[in-house]
């Protein structure tokens, strides 16, 4: 079980340097020159051109600017940007409300998505299942930013029983409107794959002979049907968690939350390597860290599944 | 004659009170094509400690007469007319919770397939332990704990205690069934339904789990209500007979009564078919087939082997396969030691042996899908190991595979014209034109109408769908069909049409045959040579008749004393 760990953690390092090299490279790749673009319709004077250039490491080759960005990291300097911003002080400051508000849409998710779906999955033909399957084709059919600036009318400025944004006011509150909004996809996911599942199960032979062994519904349902559905509910669980960070840019515009969608496409947009190439290298560190939970999770849910070598 | 003798029968205990008493029983399944009545009008009657067989084929309604007796019925199904009475109580209507009541504590069930009937995410002591709790037994942890040990070891599963912490995939499934039995008999109840409780294991396994579940069952008194499919099984095994066939009871009665004069026209077809019963291989055309070897013998002798007329030779085959185990140090398991035989042309070899004795990895290895790790396979005096990737892929075309599960070896998304053409266009064989003539040649050899052309492998019965498979196999006019248990996971009846297709077909294409297979009584019926395995090594191999009337090893004899019905003298008599 250590070494296993040990092995799954060890493979994170080439992946940490494949992606940065391979970001790098899209960023360097990317059309038009960065510094002529910060002087947008004005232009640029020649000398102040080269001396961001210089500044920024942009007059080198690519295998120098990026040798030199990953010596900046191992030091712990992650670069600045072109407004003077250090790189580092971005990231501690969207990250955190970007991984709160992942966390909680991943419990919204995963909360009412398996409640549900196995509602639905043991009635299934039923009129709630019916209802729920409506439903949840809605949300997924409707686009993200449609049901978020509904939401946020109605809920928000109708009723006002939520904050409308979020702005520098982060908390549990504020955030909640935006955590549903960001889920509400998952969500329908969650509970179609739940309900599925649940409804698969339930016609298994072992599930059968539980029945037989004279055990009570409920305990069926919980002992036999549930555990044994849960686990392909686990591993989208765990692939989301990755989704919900790197793609909350959506919910972040219309929430006004400064997070890690906004800045990381703002930096794309000004061809700014370094903070492109950390932000996305940490998403992918989360991702390699989130599935490894679910293979974690998968082995304690099912005992078939042993790491041992 | 679908009615039973009102009066006990004389083994039973003096008791003139049935145990379950089915009258008039109907149960219907909703469909979108309308109401299918699976069970029509069936009766039924147990006494207490007595044992009754329900036989019939799949879709017979065996198996759903039982479970509307503990309401378990799937899907859509539901009993829409008669009577259960269970100890003088109707169980027809009875609520749920009633249900829950007569389940495990005085109703107990022995499913049917053991690889699929425990929850594989719960350890086996768990699931033992929750049919102890479910009835009412209130010890401590401790108790319940020792309870289930004894009750494994009971059922016959050695060192109880430790297995109990384990997990199913970590049980073979004639332990898996041991562990069925416990949970079925957990909370003694007074009837044990066991439906198919051991067609998915190995003949010898089967005997043992019987033998041991009949001695515990006389031990405690329970009745024994069988389901299954195999007369011979039935006959040895209960007291009193129910032949079941489309929904209806044909007959019922003794069972040595009924085995000895079948009254109704479907029970006479059963007894006939059974094939621990017919005794000959299947000789429709026996002659004419040693004539063809003969004259193959002649045209092709041109020195490419020595012996006459044959076709494959197996030397010195070993393969060895590594597992990782929990320990670091990687052990070798000798899957096939030291096979030698030879395969004679026009004529059927079996290769008989339990699971795990090797045999299908002997025919992976000859169908060259496994390399062995030493030993030689001639074709046609080639060595196999030395065909280039051309010669192989010719090698392919002569040797096809006719796999154990029709479900699973055909493609569900491709229509049955789309299965048999396959192979032709992959091998470039004519024209689409002569290629579509073939396809429809090819449905006539296995006795399909044209019409299934076009409908998929989930619109045919398991029957049909191992016809099409033989079809399928014959498209290349292959010379050798390697049948890994190809009939195994059919109804008895289904299973000699298509051991007497795969028959005719012989005698008229000349086709050599390797039969894999545990159920000798199969063997018996098509086979010319026998070669039985054991752990990986030949321990016996002589004619068909030579190995029946005369087994030399005692392994053997094991195997065959092992079929079904084999010690019932009615049938010397009959």
């Amino acid at each position: 079980m250590v070494r296993y760990l040990g092995r799954r953690l060890l493979q994170a390092v080439p992946v940490f340097f494949g992606a940065t090299l391979l970001i790098y490279f899209m960023v360097f790749a990317l059309p038009g020159d960065p510094v002529l673009a910060l002087g947008g319709d004005r232009g640029i004077s020649d000398a102040l051109a080269a001396q961001l250039r210089e500044q920024y490491n942009l007059d080198k080759p690519f295998i120098v600017q990026y040798l030199l960005y990953l010596q900046g990291i191992l030091t712990g300097d992650f670069g600045t940007t072109f407004a003077g911003r250090p790189v580092g002080e971005l990231i501690a400051s969207a990250f955190p409300v970007t991984f709160q508000l992942a966390l909680m849409a991943l419990a919204f998710e995963a909360i009412l998505g398996i409640g549900a779906g196995l509602v639905a999955g043991l009635r299934k033909g039923k009129l709630f299942d019916a209802t729920v399957l409506v439903v949840s084709l809605l949300v997924i059919a409707v686009p993200t930013f449609v049901i978020g600036f509904v939401l946020q009318f109605v809920v928000g400025v109708r009723w006002g029983w939520l904050p409308v944004t979020v702005g520098s006011n982060v908390s549990f509150t504020s955030l909640l409107m935006p955590a549903m909004v960001l889920g509400a996809v998952s969500f329908a996911y969650v509970l179609r794959l739940t309900r599925t599942s649940v409804a698969e199960n339930l016609s298994a032979d072992f599930v059968r002979t539980a029945t037989a062994k004279g055990l009570s519904r409920r305990r069926v349902v919980n002992v036999h049907v549930l555990r044994n559905s849960l686990i392909p509910v686990i591993t989208f669980l765990g692939a989301d968690l990755g989704a919900l960070m790197g793609g909350a840019i959506v919910t972040e515009g219309i929430f006004n939350i400064h997070g890690v969608g906004g800045t990381l496409f703002a930096a794309i947009r000004q061809g700014h390597a370094p903070t492109v190439v950390s932000f996305t290298t940490i998403l992918v560190i989360v991702y390699i860290l989130a599935n490894l939970l679910v293979d974690l999770l998968y082995a304690a849910l099912d005992p078939r599944i042993r790491y041992d070598d | 004659m679908s009615d039973q003798p009102a009066q006990p029968p004389p083994s039973s205990a003096p008791s003139p009170q049935p145990l379950l008493k089915v009258r008039d029983l109907r149960v219907s399944f909703t469909t979108a094509t309308g109401v299918v009545d699976a069970v029509r009008g069936a009766n039924l009657t147990v006494y207490p400690g007595q044992s009754v067989a329900i036989v019939g084929e799949s879709g017979s309604g065996k198996s759903t007469t039982a479970h509307a007796v503990i309401n378990l019925l799937p899907g859509t199904g539901r009993v829409s007319g008669g009577s259960i009475l269970f100890d003088g109580r109707e169980l027809v209507g009875a609520s749920p919770k009633t249900f829950v009541g007569v389940r495990g504590k005085e109703i107990g069930l022995v499913p049917q397939d053991p690889m699929t009937n425990l929850n594989p995410v719960w350890s086996i002591g768990f699931q033992v332990r929750e049919a102890l709790r479910a009835n009412g037994f209130e010890g401590s942890r401790r108790e319940a704990d020792a309870r289930v040990a004894e009750l494994l070891s009971e059922a016959g599963l050695p060192d109880a205690a430790r297995r109990a912490k384990q997990y199913p995939h970590e049980f073979s499934g004639g332990m898996r069934q041991r562990a069925l039995i416990a949970i079925g008999l957990a909370a003694r109840p007074r009837l044990l339904i066991a439906d198919e409780p051991t067609s998915a294991l190995d003949v010898t396994v089967q005997r043992r789990i019987l033998d041991h579940l009949e001695a515990l069952t006389a031990e405690l008194g329970t009745a024994v209500l069988f389901i299954t499919h195999d007369l011979g099984l039935a006959a040895e095994r209960a007291e009193h007979l129910v032949v079941m066939y489309r929904g209806q009871v044909v007959e019922s009665g003794p069972s040595k009564q009924i085995l000895a004069a079948p009254q109704h026209a479907y029970t006479q077809r059963l007894v006939s078919a059974a094939p621990s019963l017919a005794s000959r291989r299947i000789q429709s055309a026996k002659e004419r087939g040693t004539r063809a070897t003969d004259l193959l013998a002649v045209t092709r002798g041109d020195g490419i082997s020595e012996e006459r007329g044959e076709l494959m030779r197996v030397e010195h085959l070993t393969k060895e396969f590594v597992i990782r185990g929990a320990t670091r140090s990687a052990k070798t398991l000798r899957a096939v030691d030291d096979v030698s035989f030879t395969v004679t042309r026009g004529t059927t070899l079996a290769l008989v042996g339990e699971s795990g004795s090797g045999k299908s990895t002997v025919a992976n290895i000859m169908l060259n899908l496994l390399q062995p790790t030493s030993g030689v396979i001639w074709f046609e005096g080639t060595d196999l190991r030395t065909l280039d990737p051309r010669a192989e892929f010719a090698f392919r075309r002569r040797v096809q595979p006719i796999f154990q599960n029709p479900y699973g070896s055909l493609d569900p998304m491709y229509s049955i014209f789309r299965t048999l053409e396959e192979p032709l266009r992959v091998h470039r064989v004519g024209d689409a034109r002569s290629r579509r003539a073939r396809v429809r040649e090819l449905l006539d050899m296995v006795a399909m109408p044209a019409s299934t052309l076009r409908r998929f492998p989930n619109e045919l019965s398991g029957g049909q769908r191992q016809r099409i498979a033989v079809a399928r196999a014959l498209a290349l006019e292959p010379d050798v069909i390697v049948c890994d248990e190809a009939v195994s996971a059919l109804d008895v009846l289904v299973q000699a049409q298509i051991l007497t297709l795969l028959n005719d077909l012989q005698t008229e294409l000349g086709l050599t045959y390797l039969f894999i297979t545990h159920d000798l009584a199969v063997v018996r019926q098509i086979a010319d040579e026998v070669v039985v395995m054991r752990n990986g090594q030949v321990v016996e191999h002589a004619t068909t008749d030579a190995v029946f009337d005369q087994p030399t090893q005692e392994y053997t004899r094991e195997l065959l004393s092992a079929i079904p019905g084999a010690s019932l003298d009615i049938f010397g008599a009959a």
